[in-house]
């Protein structure tokens, strides 16, 4: 099957990332990290997510490419 | 009161979740809902992408077997970890500890090893489409007919139970309405599943599998922070939540199961008859897209299987340390009864723990896998109904496009009766109980019928139908003199925990009376099939049974393929990892 998986994945995930990533960076010393232990879980996590994200995307693209 | 069904290997009944006083509520904002959204775009999307590869009935059905193992076996996984099992598992892992990891090193990984090596071949060999069919041709039309009726109720049952914890526990945490949920959720189900088949539901299974990892895994780093880490968290435990098997020579355990029991119950009868033989997760490993591919699913689907235990038994456990906690103002939820109601520990965590932003993620990732859950029963329902049912007692000889039309109508009628199915768990008190009894007792024996057929060719049809059907009625018996509390004098116990045909067996816990329960049910199907076989002619000829009998196939010898590839070895090596965690943990 010529649908490649890792194409929806990545960019599912890259979106996530982005949007928590940005919303973290808006909200920088809310209050609302008090829940969190004080950490700005949205930006660490948005990151990881991030670049979960774009790893799926690439490899998808390099597949198709190749 | 809300049911949850439980993925059969766990057995110890449905579970339920109540109106709460002090349910936590949760608040979401525009932030939340645009994760929500785009994840509602995306596998709808799948959907629509993957429509124009749906050509026929077994693109439809079995994804045209061409899906790469990696998929598969995230699926295979997947498939069984619905919502019921990430909040089912955390509920566990609150009220016994360490141990729950048996459901999964012990009930689980071994079955899913012994699928890949010794059983794909026959039923990926034999291109067997669904499991169903796989016992007609090993032994005849009337054991097929029992197993995919079963298996049939079964799957549009759980599909409506699990959208009827999604709606009531939508209503629970974000007071949304109902029905809404319901249907809305169903809708999208639809949506994906008839614009792209096996191939859409699979496909949204992985990605409901990394949204899970990613989406519960903050949760559980937050949270194990907070009891100052992993030795913080277990010194806040009794004893007997910190160990897996120490406490298991006797019943003296929180689960009230010794190791017999467990070893033999549910590591062997319960967890084969569910791994090695529901269609639900075998038709992940028919559509792979080649033997090789399909033997590895299950092998690719125990490695992250056998890490699960951190995201779902995990959190469970950080909730009983975190209300221990002085100070975190943190207590676990309490039911209509004023006791705790463990199903919701998973929901209060992450309301206790993730902002905005991250909560939409989990409960996002919440919903999928109550979603995805759906899908998965309605795809496997739709092929054994247009395969087994259909196919075998309607309307024999049709063209493929009829079938695949019917597929498509199963599809909606499977949603709708999942629809209907879930209204009555709503207003009829005890229904999804009462099912989940049933289908103990018909799943129990279920394992002893595959084993016989794939591994001895003399076991016949009627061996293997009278070994089922008495197997089934020494587990309703069982049930009827068994209880799962030891009575005082003159103590009852409603008919649906047992005891009906007098308290003569008295257990330590509902689990404990369920392994046996599958233990007695197992060995007569095994005898009986046995005697059957024995006392019967043979029915089918050695040439006909060449490929689905263990004796009469030629072995795969897997030496075209590198070693790290061959799912002996790799199998192996799993098996090996699971036997080490047990003893890190013991």
């Amino acid at each position: 099957m010529n649908f490649d998986l890792r194409l929806p994945i990545g960019i599912l995930f890259t979106l996530f990332g982005a949007i928590l990533t940005i919303y973290g960076i808006i909200t920088r010393g809310s209050e609302i990290y008090a829940k969190s232990l004080g950490q700005n879980i949205n930006i660490q996590w948005g990151l990881v997510l991030l670049v979960f994200g774009l790893v799926m995307y690439f490899l998808a693209k390099r597949s198709k490419n190749s | 009161m809300l049911q949850l069904p439980i993925p059969l290997p766990l057995a110890s009944g449905s579970m339920s979740i109540g109106e709460s006083a002090n349910a936590p509520v949760i608040d979401l904002h525009a932030v939340d809902y645009s994760i929500l959204g785009i994840y509602i775009l995306v596998v709808v999307g799948i959907g629509f992408a993957l429509k124009r590869y749906m050509k026929n009935a077994d693109d439809f059905f079995l994804s045209g077997r061409s899906i790469p193992a990696w998929i598969t076996g995230l699926a295979f996984l997947s498939a069984n970890l619905g919502a019921q099992e990430v909040i089912g598992m955390a509920a566990s892992g609150a009220k016994y500890g360490i141990m729950t990891s048996h459901f999964y090193w012990v009930g689980a990984i071994p079955a899913m090893i012994f699928l890949a090596v010794f059983m794909m071949p026959f039923y990926y060999g034999s291109r067997a489409r669904s499991v169903p069919e796989y016992l007609k041709l090993r032994f005849d039309e009337k054991t097929r007919g029992v197993n995919s009726v079963a298996f049939a109720v079964m799957t549009v049952a759980s599909s409506g139970a699990s959208l009827h914890a999604l709606a009531s526990l939508l209503k629970l945490l974000l007071k949304w309405d109902y029905d809404f949920s319901l249907w809305v959720s169903s809708i999208i189900v639809l949506a994906y599943v008839l614009k792209g088949g096996l191939t859409s539901a699979i496909y949204t299974e992985v990605l409901q599998f990394f949204l899970i990892v990613l989406g519960f895994a903050p949760l559980v780093i937050i949270g194990l922070n907070d009891m100052g880490g992993w030795n913080g968290l277990m010194s806040r435990m009794q004893p007997e939540f910190t160990h897996s098997w120490k406490y298991m020579g006797t019943t003296a355990n929180p689960m009230g199961v010794e190791w017999f029991a467990m070893v033999f119950g549910l590591g062997f009868v319960l967890s084969f008859g569910y791994w090695c033989t529901d269609f639900l997760v075998v038709q992940r490993a028919m559509a792979a897209k080649s033997m090789g591919d399909a033997r590895r699913t299950p092998i690719i689907g125990a490695i992250p299987k056998m890490l699960f235990p951190v995201i779902v038994i995990l959190p469970g456990i950080i909730a009983l340390g975190l209300a221990s906690k002085t100070g975190s103002n943190y207590s676990i939820p309490n039911g209509v009864t004023g006791a705790p109601d463990y199903n919701l520990v998973i929901p209060s965590l992450i309301a206790h723990y993730l902002p905005t932003g991250m909560l939409g993620l989990a409960l996002t990732a919440l919903m999928a896998s109550f979603m995805s859950g759906m899908a998965g029963n309605v795809t496997a329902f739709n092929t054994v109904w247009t395969y087994d049912i259909y196919q075998s007692y309607m309307a024999k000889d049709k063209s493929d496009a009829h079938y695949l039309w019917m597929g498509k109508v199963a599809t909606v009628a499977g949603i709708l009766i999942s629809v209907a199915f879930a209204y009555a768990v709503k207003s009829i008190d005890n229904i999804m109980d009462f099912l989940q009894l049933v289908f103990g007792f018909v799943n129990a024996p279920v394992f002893a019928t595959f084993l016989l057929g794939m591994f001895w060719k003399r076991a016949t049809g009627h061996g293997a139908f009278y070994g089922l059907l008495s197997g089934t009625i020494a587990a309703i018996i069982f049930h009827g003199i068994s209880t799962p509390a030891i009575l005082a004098p003159g103590e009852t116990l409603p008919w649906i925990k047992g005891g009906w045909l007098g308290a003569h067996y008295g257990f330590t816990s509902s689990m404990a009376q369920n392994f046996w329960l599958a233990i007695v049910a197992w060995s007569f199907c095994f005898v009986i099939t046995i005697l059957i076989s024995l006392a019967t002619k043979r029915t089918k000829t050695d040439a006909e049974l060449k490929g689905l009998v263990y004796s009469l196939t030629e072995k795969i010898s897997g030496e075209d393929e590198p070693v790290w590839k061959r799912p002996a070895v790799v199998g192996s090596v799993v098996l090996l990892i699971a036997v080490v965690l047990n003893i890190i943990f013991w």
